[in-house]
């Protein structure tokens, strides 16, 4: 057994490796591997400015406290909105990335999002379906038994409809509870 | 334009969103002919991605042509087609002045621990995805490169980020001649590394799953000697006795934030999102790999902190490298491969599915339904 200098030894040999498989070796020389080493001056890469110009903010753009200026360029995909919005700010204004309640908070705003956005849903022409959204539709052409036997992931796969579901059973609460609120407000003005 | 758009947890479907405009002059607005869904997508659709908003669209590994470029773009024109990288970056930053594309400090508002990422929350900046009919792309001079002729459309939609990454995870692993590499995770990261490692020389590649379509395709695409770590009361254990009882030389951990394995971490991490992702893979690389070894790790966490066996790291004297990819960094020398007939990366590639069907594509490739390693998407097919 081990404990002594070299490894067992290879069932290959370099030239059977090197026969068997397309390419063996062919970067053996790290001086051929492209990220050796990992940090190099001086590569090409298309960009002619010093500092890039500063895209335009057309509106005002949430931004890690670590960083000391807005970057020349950002994404403008779904600006802040809601009450998600507002935790998210705040979560943005007051915390470094370095505290936990910066990405906790972060966290909780996505689920907010997630139960403001169904029930906004509700009010347009588009309401979300949780049937065709989930992609569920797609199991019985794709094999869903066979595809899961021997898995160890098939037992927290009952966990997941809780996720999908989830939220939808929180609106529905949200919802009953907004809706017997101004039933009983209507009520408490009557005569 | 018809774009995918994330509903909540495990909830997506396609919508008509107005066309993206240039915003900064070094943006091209690119019109997607082919997109992937990635592994790492799943992660943001299953929730676990800090600010990942409803209406956000995703997808970072996409081929396309230029549609309308901004006035400073240089070295693109209308029509080009062209493969992206999934990093956004400036090109001239402190990071990238150093090759370092995937941590550009110019791109990311959100946040300075990650760079800029197509379509992957505003944790990574907030930019619409390319799983879409169009898509805004920033510095157009930087990122984007012509397709080469030679090129396959969908060997160029791998490069932009699955291959890329196991090419880079692997030169991470700081393989010599003979070693002895261990790859956790048979999905497209994880075989590429695999077949990566060869490149480098290595003696031995072992490839640990669970997934049997996956371990197939591992042995017969990457070369690979398989493990199902189901079959093996401890895992860790059985790397060790399949090594001499020393570790494997090099480990790469190509599985990430929802490793299965350990219901514990699994549920702590992945689903209840007390942790920045299940590290049961990271881990079991920690104790599997010899002392004084590398672990490499491609598969991609959460910003909150997880319960890594950091002890164990120390006390064994390990090397832990890690990053996202610099994809274009990669291209030249992944071409010559590509040329020399070393590498065909869409041999990988199990399902084709068109936009419109999106919702059913994020379903199969997360469920892992029939056999599904890596999905493309088609814009305008259905
Ligand atoms: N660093 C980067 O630049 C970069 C780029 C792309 C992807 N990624 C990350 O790499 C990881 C893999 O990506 P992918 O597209 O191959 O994803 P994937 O989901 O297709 O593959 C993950 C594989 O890991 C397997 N697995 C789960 N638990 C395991 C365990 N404990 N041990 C061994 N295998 C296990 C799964 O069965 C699956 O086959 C993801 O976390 C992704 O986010 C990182
Ligand atoms: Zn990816
Ligand atoms: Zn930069």
């Amino acid at each position: 057994m081990p404990y002594t200098a070299d490894k067992p030894p290879l069932a290959e040999t370099p030239e059977q490796l090197r026969a068997r498989i397309p390419g063996w070796g062919a970067d053996l020389d790290p001086a051929d591997r492209p990220s050796y080493p990992r940090e190099v001056r001086g590569l090409e890469t298309g960009a002619h400015w010093d500092l890039p110009e500063q895209q335009q903010e057309r509106q005002p753009r949430e931004r890690s406290i670590e960083h000391a200026r807005l970057t020349p360029v950002f994404g403008t995909s779904v600006p802040l909105k809601g009450l998600s919005g507002v935790v998210r700010r705040f979560a943005y204004q007051r915390f470094s990335e370095g505290r936990a309640a910066h990405w906790l908070l972060l966290i909780g705003a996505d689920r907010v999002d997630a139960v403001e956005s169904h029930l906004a849903s509700f009010a347009t022409t588009r309401p979300d379906n949780p049937v065709t959204e989930t992609g569920v539709l797609a199991e019985p052409s794709h094999h869903p038994l066979r595809s899961r036997a021997g898995r160890v992931d098939v037992r927290h796969q009952v966990l997941d409809p809780l996720v999908v579901v989830g939220p939808w059973v929180l609106s529905g609460v949200v919802i009953y509870r907004g809706v017997r609120a101004v039933v009983r407000q209507a009520r408490s003005w009557g005569p | 334009m018809r774009a995918m758009v994330y509903r909540g947890p495990y909830k997506i479907r396609v919508e008509e969103k107005d066309l993206p405009r240039v915003e900064h002059p070094n943006d091209a607005i690119v019109r997607v002919t082919t997109a992937a869904i990635c592994g790492s997508d799943l992660h943001l659709y299953h929730g676990l991605m800090p600010d990942t908003r409803v209406g956000s669209t995703f997808g970072h590994e996409f081929v396309g042509v230029v549609h309308d470029i901004g006035p400073s773009v240089r070295n693109l024109a209308v029509g080009d087609r062209v493969m992206v990288p999934f990093n956004i970056y400036c090109g001239t930053c402190f990071f990238c002045a150093r090759g370092l594309y995937s941590n550009c400090h110019n791109v990311n508002p959100n946040a300075t621990a990650v760079g800029g990422i197509y379509g992957y929350s505003h944790t990574t900046g907030g930019y619409d995805g390319g799983q879409a009919e169009y898509v805004r792309v920033p510095f157009a001079d930087v990122g984007p490169t012509i397709v080469p002729d030679w090129m396959d459309e969908e060997d160029a939609v791998l490069c932009t980020d699955a291959l890329a990454t196991g090419y880079f995870g692997a030169q991470l692993a700081d393989i010599v001649e003979g070693d002895v590499v261990v790859v956790f995770g048979a999905g497209p990261v994880g075989l590429f590394a695999a077949r990566s490692a060869w490149l480098m020389g290595a003696g031995r590649v072992i490839v640990v799953d669970h997934l049997d379509d996956r371990l197939e395709m591992a042995r017969t695409f990457a070369y690979a000697e398989t493990v199902n770590f189901t079959q093996h009361k401890d895992i860790v254990v059985e790397m060790k006795r399949t090594t001499g009882w020393l570790g494997a030389d090099r480990v790469i951990d190509a599985v990430g934030a929802e490793a299965d394995g350990n219901l514990l971490q699994h549920v702590t991490g992945a689903k209840l999102k007390l942790q920045g992702g299940s590290p049961i893979a990271l881990n079991w690389a920690i104790d599997s790999v010899r002392k004084g070894g590398t672990v490499s790790v491609m598969g991609a966490y959460g910003p909150i902190f997880s319960a890594v066996k950091f002890g164990d790291a120390m006390n064994k004297g390990l090397t832990l490298r890690m990053n996202q990819a610099p994809v274009k960094r990669q291209w030249p020398r992944l071409f010559e491969h590509m040329r020399s007939g070393y590498l065909k990366p869409n041999d990988i590639v199990t399902h084709r599915i068109p936009l419109e069907h999106i919702a059913e594509g994020y379903h199969i490739f997360s469920a892992k339904l029939d056999g599904c390693i890596k999905p493309l998407v088609v814009p305008g097919a259905a």
